[in-house]
């Protein structure tokens, strides 16, 4: 079954990184300060579409993640909004340190594009995949972290983070996801999203976690189960209202994510609901283990992050109540 | 608030002579600070500040047309501070919080704590990469500013240095000028002696840098170059190699690389005091 099939929503079809490109054209068209750098991967990370319109305003650092990074605060210091973009694995593990100082310490207002994030990029392998990067993000305490979860979500966010005053990271993935937000997305950072409600349970999830937290929610609702749906867009700053009030409601809560459960979205979510309202709280995510090369719905099985996933972590939770 | 920015050469001495003894006190009164690696670098910062070379504000600190001094040897901060007081950035009281809690007179520079301050650094080898963005963000929001970048020289150690010298060719950045601090000495040892640089104006070379070298501590040498530096414009970077003597104006400190961490303390600070105080250039 496709990922959204069972929540009713139409197939996915474009790639996010296509819909990021897109967006990110949007937002230069709009905003003359806005500027690109690029690790020698616009073609994949589509921001190659800001490059074809706007040639003066992209810059292509070449293969130097670190150079990359400190080009781009550079730039921010003339008073431009640079989004620097790569792959989430090669900028955020070579250019930590660059990240840190030149981006975070400071809090300047640069955007990072993390694309190809989570093992959905599936053949290119495990050295490509960023499985870490939300991890990473987080020890940056001045560091806003998004995760859109659909086409329009994308398109939000990223206006969103070129308007957010201070660093950003967003991430971007390879493959499509089904549209979420069929009439626009009332994208705000840092609040999440309640995007069905319930109060039998919550499930929270972002990026492709949300299409198939809706899908499980569908599902239970027909054993009669009511599952609230949180789209956790933002990670940092972290939405404790929302994430308080659902755990208040309902009373079990599972946290799904295409990334390692260590340091990832639900250890950030268990850490205020444990404080705010405890309940009852399952994972689904990545082990501790580097994935490997393969079609990406043969990984998702693989490696537990699919529906089926996030089905039993729901039923187990219940039985916990 | 002082805020005397250009001076005469017969007041270069004596300019010299203040900031090191106001590096000494801030560091002695911190009980740490990178006394050595801020003295070898004093004349290059007096020429920079007040030698006509730079273009800057210290009433507007973020003046858009202002020149960018990116000091990416970040451990020479209490250089950086002391100058900055010097020009009047802000008062030279705060100079004695150095390294205190709740003092923004940081450890090492971050962007945002102190006026004048232009980029966070102290992990080694960012700057000259931030130079290059200053200088593209210039030529894209058509500013008029030069961009000079600090360095060190165990700092040229770090692969990104090299990535931003075949950046800063590739992109043309006249408008950059790179000063490295050729002190000799890094944390550990000799630097020929713990990883090499030499041949190093050749490596510059090959990178495709306009270079020029001169005596780090004769002021008016460092302003005369950096003023035919900052005008040159041939299509390609500059960087001018200054042969500096560590721990300059000290004569315990001087070539000892022991001190690049220490501060100076007991005795010792009266000692330091006198010879800076008694310094015959």
């Amino acid at each position: 079954m496709q990922l959204g099939e069972k929540a009713g929503l139409n197939t996915a079809t474009k790639p996010m990184r296509d819909v990021y490109g897109e967006a990110l054209l949007c937002v230069a068209r709009k905003n003359e300060k806005v500027v690109v750098l690029d690790g020698d991967l616009g073609n994949s990370t589509k921001t190659d579409m800001v490059r074809d319109e706007f040639p003066e305003r992209y810059f292509n650092i070449g293969i130097a993640e670190s150079n990359l990074v400190c080009i781009g605060a550079g730039m921010e210091g003339a008073g431009l909004i640079p989004w620097i973009t790569s792959f989430s694995s090669f900028l955020l593990c070579n250019a930590y340190d660059q990240i840190r100082l030149a981006v975070a310490m400071g809090k300047i207002n640069a955007k990072i594009l993390g694309s190809h994030g989570g093992i959905t990029l599936g053949k290119d392998g495990p050295t490509q995949m960023g499985i870490e990067d939300l991890a990473l993000m987080g020890g940056l305490p001045t560091m806003t972290i998004l995760v859109p979860s659909s086409p329009n979500s994308m398109r939000a966010a990223v206006k969103a983070a070129t308007d957010y005053p201070g660093p950003v990271f967003l991430r971007s993935s390879r493959i499509a996801m089904p549209e979420v937000y069929p009439d626009g997305c009332p994208f705000e950072v840092g609040k999440a999203i309640v995007l069905r409600d319930g109060k039998d349970l919550t499930l929270v999830g972002n990026g492709m976690m949300v299409a198939a937290s809706l899908d499980v929610a569908a599902q239970l609702a027909e054993e009669g189960i009511e599952a609230r749906v949180i789209d956790l867009h933002t990670i940092r700053p972290l939405d404790l209202e929302t994430l308080a009030q659902a755990a208040k409601d309902t009373g079990a809560m599972v946290v799904a994510e295409e990334h390692l459960l260590h340091g990832g979205v639900g250890a950030n979510v268990a850490r205020v609901v444990n404080e705010h309202c405890p309940v009852p709280m399952r994972y689904v995510g990545l082990a501790d283990t580097y994935v490997e090369s393969g079609d990406p719905d043969d990984l998702v099985v693989k490696y537990h992050l699919t529906s089926d996933d996030i089905y039993k972590a729901a039923k187990e939770v219940l039985k916990a109540k | 608030m002082q805020t005397k920015t250009k001076y005469e050469p017969s007041e270069f001495k004596d300019l010299a002579r203040d900031l090191r003894l106001d590096i000494l006190e801030m560091t002695t009164k911190a009980g740490s600070g990178h006394v050595s690696s801020s003295f070898s670098s004093v004349e290059i910062l007096i020429a920079l500040y007040f030698g006509g070379i730079l273009k800057y504000r210290p009433q507007e600190p973020k003046w858009e047309e202002r020149d960018r001094f990116v000091m990416s040897k970040g451990h020479a901060a209490p250089l950086l501070y002391a100058v900055l007081a010097k020009a009047g950035y802000f008062d030279r009281e705060m100079l004695w919080t150095l390294r205190e809690a709740s003092s923004p007179v940081q450890g090492h520079p971050i962007l945002g704590e102190m006026p004048g301050v232009e980029a966070t650094t102290g992990s080694l080898g960012q700057g000259l990469s931030l130079g290059i963005g200053l200088v593209l963000g210039q030529r894209l929001r058509k500013h008029d500013y030069n961009v000079f970048v600090l360095i060190g020289d165990g700092e040229c150690q770090a692969g990104q240095v090299w990535e931003a010298a075949m950046a800063g060719t590739h992109f043309n950045t006249d408008r950059l000028v790179a000063i490295l601090d050729y002190n000799k000495y890094q944390e550990m040892g000799p630097v020929s002696r713990e990883m090499g640089l030499e041949p190093l104006v050749e490596k510059w070379q090959a990178f495709g840098w306009h270079v020029e070298e001169v005596d780090g501590h004769d002021t008016m040498a460092v302003i005369e170059k950096l003023d035919y530096l900052k005008d040159l414009q041939e299509g390609k970077p500059k960087i001018l190699i200054c042969h500096t003597i560590k721990g300059k104006g000290v004569s315990f400190i001087e070539d000892d690389y022991r001190w690049h961490g220490r501060a100076v303390k007991g005795d010792l600070v009266e000692k330091a005091r006198e010879e800076l105080k008694n310094a015959t250039r």
